[in-house]
């Protein structure tokens, strides 16, 4: 079994442990365990370049001191950006996008059950008409969350018709915030990404769109870097929100993702119960990767 | 299919610079095996497995077999191949049948990892082999996802059994178990079992799995995971062998661009064979994983075996033989050229076959901005033709080709162009229809060195396996020795079918010669 715990820290406890000195082990190590944790060797090799650059100016020699440095460094990193939600359009008008079983649908139902207690009112479109029973399972979730769903009129309709009529209902009836389904797709499928251009398009003509998240799983490598990339040109995606944590990944390659596209994580999925979605904090999520 | 196109460019490169050099030294073995320490952990590979590769094909290569070689850059090329088939598992294995059916199936993984697809895909898979799969729907966490399985098991024509509603309602190993027992009475000779998505550190959740694996006692345990995962495959892997020690992998989503590093690692770690690879989204999107096969492509060797599998698949091979005849006397005309490239384009997506070519890898960017649509041009161009016309293109006068141009909505100069190609490519099919090298017009000899666009047709003479380049060309002939003498039963048609294939591939050049020009 995995263990529950997973940090670096356990990854290289005996790196952090004793009040040793740091020798050129700890590099290797330390390297190591940031690779692990799926930072890529890019992230990795300007984070241990920063490290050493400032364990020299301050003649750290303490492995117990770099730690506290290494969790600084990525803390300041993943704090580059805002993680704030700008949801102040009425309508707010929400797209999830994402590639195949990164958890949209799922992440929707959290979302809306979280804006609920806003006391928001909140309706949910189910433009995913692809894949097998996707409109079911969003219809279950709205459920739960007690919010509005709109569901497309016949099978295999087109996505971008419900997400208009999604749009047009929120806005005549006064919803607050409408948030948006939308298949799964690889993003180097070309056509299915055009088709996610003309979601975003035809939801334009009605309402602005506040907020379009992209919705990466923790276990990715670093595919999601070009996952992102695409997402964002075909998309614009706005925000970033990152799920499975719970598990034994801790999703170290949205560092990269931050940093390359200047994307900022919104929100973090940690379980499949309806309460398992929270904000995003720097200094938790680095905690948590750090130990 | 995977193209793996950045492991393959980086490997590519890396390997380029060791061409231009005669001798190795220990430093450019160093460097070299940086470079590849470095492309592999950027494919995810895990670090374990990325540090015993490297070790082995650095050991090797400083070893004889290298210095001795008459081009040492090429066996450190065959080195690395040999180990990447070595951590991909050698053999292909395939799936264990039961001795008195039914055969068990389970499948088990992460969420969202693709299983519940995965089992129409196996279910259609099967029955198109003759079998009657039954699909137990054991994920009664997901909401909806036994409405889903339902759904996936009419598409695929499958048997569907689901006592239970699902949405956090009923017990999975009761499921499990009735549903082994119904297949039994109603004589389905295969049971595919799909369980809910868990991940490795949910203890609950994997003694569960553990228990539903207990008490059918499945003759797989197939482990499902996208080939996308990061690091982490390392934990997750281990954590299912020990959760429900699975006999073999599935990848899933190998048609993005994921490095494929997943492959590797797991293999690595569990020294679990992959046995299928998920490639799409349509049913039909599902293959027997070669290990030899990935390695050439990760390489970017190219995987023509199977490309002519498929192209076997599709390819009327009765129809082929006609054309075949037809090419030798003399008599092919446009109704053949647009019926075989009819048939191409029941092949699948072009661009698809075409990244299993070799050299292909490094033409990415040029295969992504070939527009499949070309081939539809053509179509209507050949469709604007009259009977006679087709017959005999020589009939073609400047009024003719202008009411052509006219009806097809395209230009004259498009006709003329066609035309030309067609002329062009039936005296090069003709030449290798009586076994001769084809001179491939407007080519230059040094594949890799072309210009522009035109680079792309080079490739494609590959079925005889001639480069002009002498490093390739070693290269290739490697590749394609060793590759018939463990998995070459896909050739098992013998000679007979050899020149209609052959004549596929001079298809497939002569088509893509406008497209990518």
């Amino acid at each position: 079994m995995a263990e529950r715990s997973w940090s670096i820290a356990n990854v290289f406890r005996g790196v952090f442990s004793a009040s040793e000195k740091i020798t050129d082990d700890t590099w290797d190590d330390l390297e190591t365990a940031l690779i692990t944790a799926d930072f890529g060797p890019d992230i990795t090799d300007s984070v241990l370049g920063q490290l050493r650059a400032e364990a020299d100016r301050h003649r750290v020699t303490e492995v117990k001191e770099l730690r506290r440095m290494l969790r600084e460094a990525i803390e300041e990193r993943l704090a580059a950006f805002d993680p704030t939600l700008k949801l102040s359009e009425r309508p707010a008008v929400i797209l999830v996008v994402g590639v195949n079983g990164v958890g949209k649908t799922t992440t929707i139902g959290k979302f809306a059950n979280y804006l609920k207690t806003f006391d928001k009112r909140i309706i949910v479109g189910a433009a995913d008409t692809f894949r097998a029973a996707a409109v079911e399972q969003l219809a279950t979730w709205a459920d739960r969350a007690g919010v509005d769903i709109v569901r497309p009129q016949q099978q295999g309709q087109d996505p971008a018709s419900v997400a208009f009529q999604t749009v047009e209902r929120a806005v005549r009836e006064g919803y607050d915030i409408a948030i948006i389904d939308t298949a799964g797709r690889l993003q180097t499928k070309g056509g299915l990404m055009d088709e996610l251009s003309k979601v975003r398009r035809v939801i334009e003509k009605q309402a602005p769109i506040s907020e379009v998240l992209l919705v990466l799983d923790a276990t990715t490598g670093q595919n999601g870097l070009a996952q992102a990339e695409a997402f964002i040109e075909h998309a614009g995606v706005t925000g970033l929100v990152l799920t499975k944590l719970d598990g034994s990944a801790k999703g170290g390659f949205v560092l990269a993702v931050q940093q390359n596209t200047g994307l900022p994580i919104k929100l973090v999925g940690q379980g499949e119960g309806i309460g398992d979605l929270t904000g995003f904090t720097p200094h938790v999520f680095a905690q948590q990767l750090i130990g | 299919m995977a193209t793996f196109g950045n492991l393959s460019a980086r490997l590519t490169d890396t390997f380029k610079n060791l061409r231009a050099k005669g001798k190795l030294s220990a430093a450019d073995i160093d460097g070299t095996v940086r470079e590849i320490r470095r492309a592999l952990l950027e494919a995810d590979v895990a670090l374990d497995v990325v540090k015993e590769f490297t070790a082995k094909v650095r050991e090797r290569a400083l070893g004889d077999e290298v210095n001795r070689a008459l081009n040492p850059a090429q066996q450190v090329v065959q080195i690395v191949n040999d180990e990447l088939i070595g951590i991909l598992g050698g053999e292909q294995r395939r799936l264990e049948f039961a001795k008195k059916p039914p055969t068990v199936v389970m499948l088990a993984g992460l969420q969202g990892a693709g299983k519940t697809t995965l089992a129409g895909k196996l279910a259609k898979w099967l029955r198109e082999q003759g079998h009657t799969p039954l699909l137990v729907a054991c994920d009664l966490q997901r909401p909806n996802a036994v409405t889903q399985l339902g759904v996936v098991a009419e598409q695929a024509g499958a048997a569907f059994f689901a006592p239970e509603p699902g949405n956090g309602v009923g017990d999975p190993v009761k499921v499990a178990k009735l549903g082994v027992a119904e297949a039994k009475n109603k004589q389905y000779d295969f049971v595919i079992v799909d369980t809910a998505g868990r991940l490795g550190v949910d203890a609950e959740m994997m003694r569960q799995a553990a228990d539903i694996r207990k008490a059918i006692e499945p003759d797989e345990v197939l482990f499902v995971i996208d080939a996308m995962i990061g690091q982490d495959a390392v934990a997750t892997a281990q954590a299912f062998q020990q959760g429900v020690d699975f006999t073999g992998v599935v990848l899933t989503k190998l048609d993005g661009d994921a490095r494929g590093g997943a492959a590797l690692s797991i293999r690595g770690v569990t020294g679990k064979p992959i046995l299928f690879a998920s490639t799409g989204e349509g049913l039909g999107d599902f293959e027997p994983f070669h290990p030899d096969r990935m390695a050439s492509r990760i390489l970017d060797l190219g995987d023509v075996l199977t490309l002519i599998e498929q192209a076997q698949q599709t390819f009327d091979e009765e129809e082929a033989r006609k054309v075949a005849e037809k090419i030798a006397s003399d008599q092919f005309t446009l109704d053949d050229f647009l019926g075989q490239m009819q048939q191409l384009r029941g092949a699948g997506s072009l661009k698809k076959m075409m990244g299993m070519l070799p050299g292909m890898g490094k033409m990415k960017e040029q295969l992504d901005n070939f527009d499949e649509r070309e081939i539809l041009h053509t179509e209507a161009i050949i469709q604007a033709m009259t009977p006679a016309e087709r017959q005999n293109p020589k009939i073609l006068n400047g009024s003719r080709r202008l009411r052509i141009a006219k009806g097809s909505g395209m230009t004259v100069t498009d006709v003329n162009s066609l035309v030309q190609r067609f002329e062009q490519a039936a005296k090069m099919m003709k030449t290798v229809a009586r076994g001769g090298v084809p001179q491939i017009p407007g080519m230059g000899p040094m594949p890799g060195m072309g210009h522009g666009g035109k680079r792309k047709q080079q490739p494609k003479k590959k079925a005889g396996s001639r480069s002009g380049n002498p490093a390739k060309r070693a290269q290739e002939q490697a590749g394609l020795a060793a590759k018939p003498a463990d998995s070459g039963s896909g050739f098992g048609l013998g000679s007979a079918s050899a020149t209609p294939t052959e004549q596929d591939l001079a298809k497939l050049q002569q088509m893509l010669g406008k497209g990518l020009r």
